[in-house]
C-alpha cells in the first residue's frame, strides 16, 4: 500500500467515554483530557464526551484567561466535530446548579439527567474520568 | 535546532517546531522549508496559510486526516486528498506543513 493511500483503521472499535469533571484552568486535567479525546478520535474509536460538575465550565462561552496566564483552549472543543466526535453530553443538574443553559456553551451538546448519563455509562467499554 | 532569520535567532525544539509562535514570519517559513527540503510554491503556501487559519480558529494543529477533510471542505476534493497533500509535503502534510506554518506538532500525531 502506498503511504498516501487512506489507511482506515480496521481493528476492533470500542466505546470510549470521557468524563470531564473539573474546571478548565487551575489543573491540567481538562486540557490533557481534551488531547486524549482528540488522539482517540484519530484512531476511529466510538468516542463520547460527558461534562459533569465543574466540568461544564470547560465549554462555557467567553472564557478570558489572560489573568491566569493560560491559553484559552475553549475554541478547540469546536474542532471535535472535524474529529468526528459527535456524541457530546452535559449533565442537566450540573448546568442548572451553575446557572448555565445550552446557550452559554461553545458547542452544541445533548443535555441529559444524571440518571440518563448513568445508563449511558453502562453501555461503554471504557470510561476515563478527568 | 534554532533557525537564523535576518540576523535573528528563532528558538525551536529538537524536531524543528518553533517554541514561540509569535516569532513566526514568512521569511522564517522559507527558512524552515529549506531545512525540510521543500521548494515553496503557491500550492504549498495555500496549505500553510490554511493551517494558520485553522489554528487561529481552533487553537490546535489538526491531525493529518482532519486536515485532509478540512482542506476538502474549503478548497475542494482536488486538494483535499492524501495524494495531493503528500506530494506537496512528502514527509507528512500535517507534520511538515505545521512546522513551516509555525504551529505546534499536530495533536493526535503520536
Amino acid at each position: 500500500m502506498e503511504d498516501w493511500e487512506e489507511d482506515e483503521f480496521d481493528g476492533p472499535v470500542k466505546k470510549f467515554m470521557y468524563v470531564n469533571r473539573k474546571a478548565p484552568y487551575g489543573t491540567v486535567y481538562a486540557l490533557e483530557g481534551l488531547e486524549v479525546v482528540l488522539i482517540t478520535a484519530a484512531f476511529d474509536q466510538d468516542v463520547s464526551l460527558v461534562f459533569i460538575d465543574d466540568g461544564v465550565f470547560q465549554i462555557k462561552k467567553d472564557q478570558e484567561t489572560s489573568g491566569v496566564n493560560m491559553k484559552n483552549f475553549s475554541p478547540t472543543y469546536r474542532a471535535l466535530e472535524g474529529y468526528e466526535v459527535e456524541k457530546v453530553y452535559a449533565e442537566k443538574e450540573s448546568l442548572e446548579a451553575r446557572g448555565l443553559s445550552e446557550e452559554d456553551l461553545v458547542i452544541p451538546v445533548e443535555i441529559l439527567s444524571a440518571a440518563e448519563i448513568s445508563e449511558l455509562m453502562d453501555t461503554q467499554d471504557m470510561i476515563v474520568s478527568f | 535546532m534554532d533557525y537564523a532569520v535576518n540576523g535573528q535567532t528563532i528558538g525551536a525544539d529538537e524536531e524543528g517546531y518553533i517554541t514561540d509562535m509569535s516569532t513566526w514570519s514568512k521569511e522564517l517559513a522559507g527558512t524552515i522549508a529549506v531545512e525540510e527540503k521543500i521548494d515553496m510554491n503557491d500550492d504549498h503556501w495555500e496549505v500553510v496559510n490554511f493551517l494558520r487559519d485553522y489554528y487561529e480558529e481552533y487553537q490546535i494543529a489538526p491531525a493529518v486526516r482532519v486536515l485532509t477533510k478540512a482542506v476538502k471542505k474549503s478548497l475542494g476534493p482536488d486538494k483535499g486528498n492524501s495524494k495531493y497533500l503528500y506530494e506537496l509535503f512528502p514527509y507528512g502534510p500535517a507534520k511538515q506543513a505545521c512546522k513551516i506554518a509555525g504551529l505546534p506538532k499536530p495533536t493526535g500525531c503520536v
